[in-house]
């Protein structure tokens, strides 16, 4: 049950509809970068922060999170029965937070700029942990990828022309990388974790600052610690979502035996997010706002709905026994967390005196989606070339 | 991995855990000592008049394109409440008088300057700065445009230009910066004709401020916008009506950074948290290692298949 690239071939009908999402994404973005963040956005003086740091840069990092839950458990916990996705999962965050970057590049006006933080340094702001936090994790998780790469050349490398002659050096060089990466792999691992934490949580911080801006059912102290537990609740659950997909995609066998027992975790940690969650509702006495019954009350509500539904089906064996029901309940988590990441970032954000309120331009939304496109195409281009997947022999 | 022996795991490990606590010392809040005399300026909205020179005055100093001082006289202008935005840094708005209906309230909003500002706390690379004697820059060659500030401000002050990609600006009141290098008054209150601005000492100010109320408290209500908001302002503003009808948000006295910043520091003190972590987690990994190394048979439920994982596969698998 080793890990090896997946026999399939790359084009089918869902992969064109995939190219057509991605180039009108990208020519939203051509528009954004020749004529400014106004020419595309809805966003004004007033709401500075849209569906690009909302979704992309916010949900974005929360659904990564499989990478460094599974990283622990398969790793850190040494539950090798999980390390077929432990891979996956590992892509998943890579990709995951290199669209993240990306959409950060996008939506910051000097994005020219965006090294700065590299070397000028501001230890109040919650932003500039993140980032910093960020920007190693991406280093961190592409040495955490090396290897696979590795795994792919060694002894295979075979360049064009007159490059054939450094092919025994190149393998040479590949064969010494691997080695030493194997034995100090856990220090990034251990990294990789740590910097989850971190930025996870420092990811809620980040709208504590807005105070009465946001909405007192969102803003809370509690923040940072809603949002790291809500990412680990939601990295399950990602990887089990995307192994069936993909099982579906490349016509495999789904993982059942690992993602029944994976999905076995989730019920308790999710059952965590939301007695934190409702605690601090009731510890704030914010709950008066649910009784208003406005837009805030009922994406609240939203939330809560997802979620506990959620929670009620990983507690039933059957759902965990079942492919459907394990995707339906997984999709479920994912949409409460996607949501909540909304909520926090653009519904809960109410600028005093605001005279109209933010709703995404079809620019913005077609940025978001081209990306997210593009991020699917490339994962689908590197499990089909990378030994990432582990295939049952049937 | 799996070939790893104790000792140059514990060598790599103590070699992870100093690279990360390099620079601890470096990030630190830095307080910013703020000097007695530091500066301040009183809106008395019962005095202005609404001619809006100080908005010409503004643009000038700042060199932001504008009309023909005449055109200032139009008070159409009014009829919409309006912002700061890429073309001023100042504005001032018309509210109704119901003391006086033939006096209207006019309030003229710029950057507070607070005493314990958001944006320069919030600001990632440190582009915006509190200066000892109480004002608040912007420096364009930090900035790196993610309108983080925007979000963090309470008066909502900073604006961004959406319509340009290259070097697009964060603008804000800089409090003159430049003339008063020069000994100058900043342009608005220079300009003001009737001594609505009062530029001084922000104690002297707050003084003169509390005077005015007591002296006419038939005028004023008992209220002083920004002697004690979020942490209180330089300027300040008095006037004959309840704040939040003058469209100026309600605000707590407690500094608006102080949450965030008590929880970054919290989760960062010296490094500690983040280095405790990484050291149990690496703790906790080595033992569970050894552990299964020495008798897989007594980890309980994964036991078959660490055996067999064992058998097939040849020492690396991440």
């Amino acid at each position: 049950m080793n890990p090896e690239p997946v026999k399939h071939k790359f084009l089918t009908p869902g992969v064109f509809i995939l190219i057509v999402l991605a180039l009108n994404g990208l020519v939203f973005l051509a528009i954004r970068f020749i004529w400014g963040l106004g020419a595309v956005t809805n966003l004004d003086n007033y709401t500075p922060w849209g569906l690009w740091i909302g979704v992309d840069v916010g949900a974005g990092v929360a659904l990564a999170a499989g990478g460094f839950t599974s990283a622990a458990l398969g790793h850190i916990i040494h539950r090798e029965h999980y390390h077929a996705i432990v891979r996956p999962a590992l892509l998943t965050a890579m990709l995951g937070y290199t669209f993240v970057a990306f959409a950060v590049m996008v939506d910051i006006g000097r994005f020219y700029y965006i090294w700065h933080p590299l070397i000028m340094w501001n230890g109040n702001s919650a932003l500039f942990e993140v980032g910093i936090c960020v920007m190693i994790y991406l280093t961190v998780l592409y040495i955490e990828f090396l290897p696979i790469v590795c795994e792919r050349f060694m002894g295979r490398v075979n360049l064009p022309g007159f490059l054939k002659a450094f092919n025994k050096p190149v393998d040479k060089l590949l064969t010494v990388l691997n080695s030493a990466l194997g034995k100090t792999m856990f220090i990034f691992i251990i990294a990789g974790v740590v910097l989850s934490t971190l930025h996870q949580s420092s990811l809620g911080t980040l709208m504590v600052i807005a105070g009465q801006k946001m909405h007192p059912l969102w803003q809370t102290p509690v923040l940072p610690l809603l949002f790291l537990l809500s990412a680990i609740a939601v990295g399950f659950p990602m990887i089990i979502f995307e192994s069936l997909i993909a099982a579906r995609s490349f016509k495999m066998k789904p993982e059942m035996h690992i993602l029944s027992k994976l999905g076995g975790m989730v019920a308790p940690i999710l059952g965590v997010y939301f007695a934190f969650k409702i605690g601090d509702l009731f510890i704030s006495e914010d709950f008066k706002y649910l009784m208003k019954f406005d837009t805030n009350a009922f994406m609240y509500f939203g939330e809560c709905v997802l979620t506990l539904t959620a929670f009620f089906m990983f507690l039933s064996r059957r759902v965990l026994n079942s492919p459907l029901l394990l995707f339906i309940a997984s999709t479920l988590v994912i949409a409460g967390v996607l949501l909540n990441r909304i909520n926090n970032f653009i519904v809960a954000y109410n600028p005093f005196f605001d005279p109209n309120t933010y709703f995404p331009s079809f620019g913005e939304i077609s940025v978001t989606v081209g990306c997210i496109a593009m991020l699917v195409l490339a994962y689908r281009f590197i499990v089909l070339n990378f030994p990432v997947i582990s295939q049952e022999k049937s | 991995m799996k070939n790893l022996d104790r000792r140059s795991f514990l060598k790599v490990a103590a070699a992870g855990v100093s690279a990360s606590t390099l620079g601890a010392s470096q990030v630190k809040g830095a307080e910013i000592k703020l000097d007695e005399n530091r500066i301040g300026v009183l809106v008395d909205t019962a005095v202005c008049v609404g001619c809006r020179l100080c908005e010409w005055a503004c643009r000038t100093a700042h060199h932001l394109p504008t009309d023909a001082l005449e055109t200032y006289a139009d008070d159409s202008v009014f009829k919409e409440f309006r912002r700061p935005d890429k073309t001023a840094l100042t504005v001032v708005n018309e509210f109704e008088n119901e003391k006086n209906p033939l006096l209207p309230i006019h309030v003229k909003t710029q950057c507070m300057h607070c005493e314990k500002p958001a944006c320069v706390s919030a600001c990632i690379v440190g582009a915006l700065t509190k200066n000892q004697d109480g004002s608040v820059v912007w420096d364009g060659d930090k900035c790196i445009g993610c309108r983080y500030c925007m979000v963090a401000c309470q008066f909502q002050i900073p604006t961004y230009d959406y319509d340009v990609s290259i070097d697009p600006q964060i603008r804000k009141c800089d409090f003159c910066e430049d003339r008063r290098k020069e000994g100058l008054l900043p342009a608005c209150v220079n300009i003001c004709p009737n001594e609505a601005l009062i530029f001084g000492k922000r104690c002297d100010v707050l003084k003169i401020a509390k005077e005015r109320i007591k002296r006419k408290p038939e005028v004023y209500v008992n209220h002083i916008y920004g002697e004690n908001e979020i942490g209180g302002t330089s300027w300040m503003y008095i006037a004959s009506k309840d704040f939040d009808k003058l469209k100026m948000a309600t605000l707590g006295s407690s500094p608006a950074p102080g949450i965030s910043e008590a929880i970054q520091h919290g989760i960062f003190a010296y490094f500690v948290p983040p280095v405790t972590l990484y050291t149990l987690l690496g703790t906790f990994m080595w033992v569970l290692k050894r552990r299964k190394e020495k008798s897989p048979e007594e980890i309980g439920d994964t036991k078959k298949e660490v055996i067999e994982e064992k058998k097939d596969e040849k020492g690396e698998e991440l």
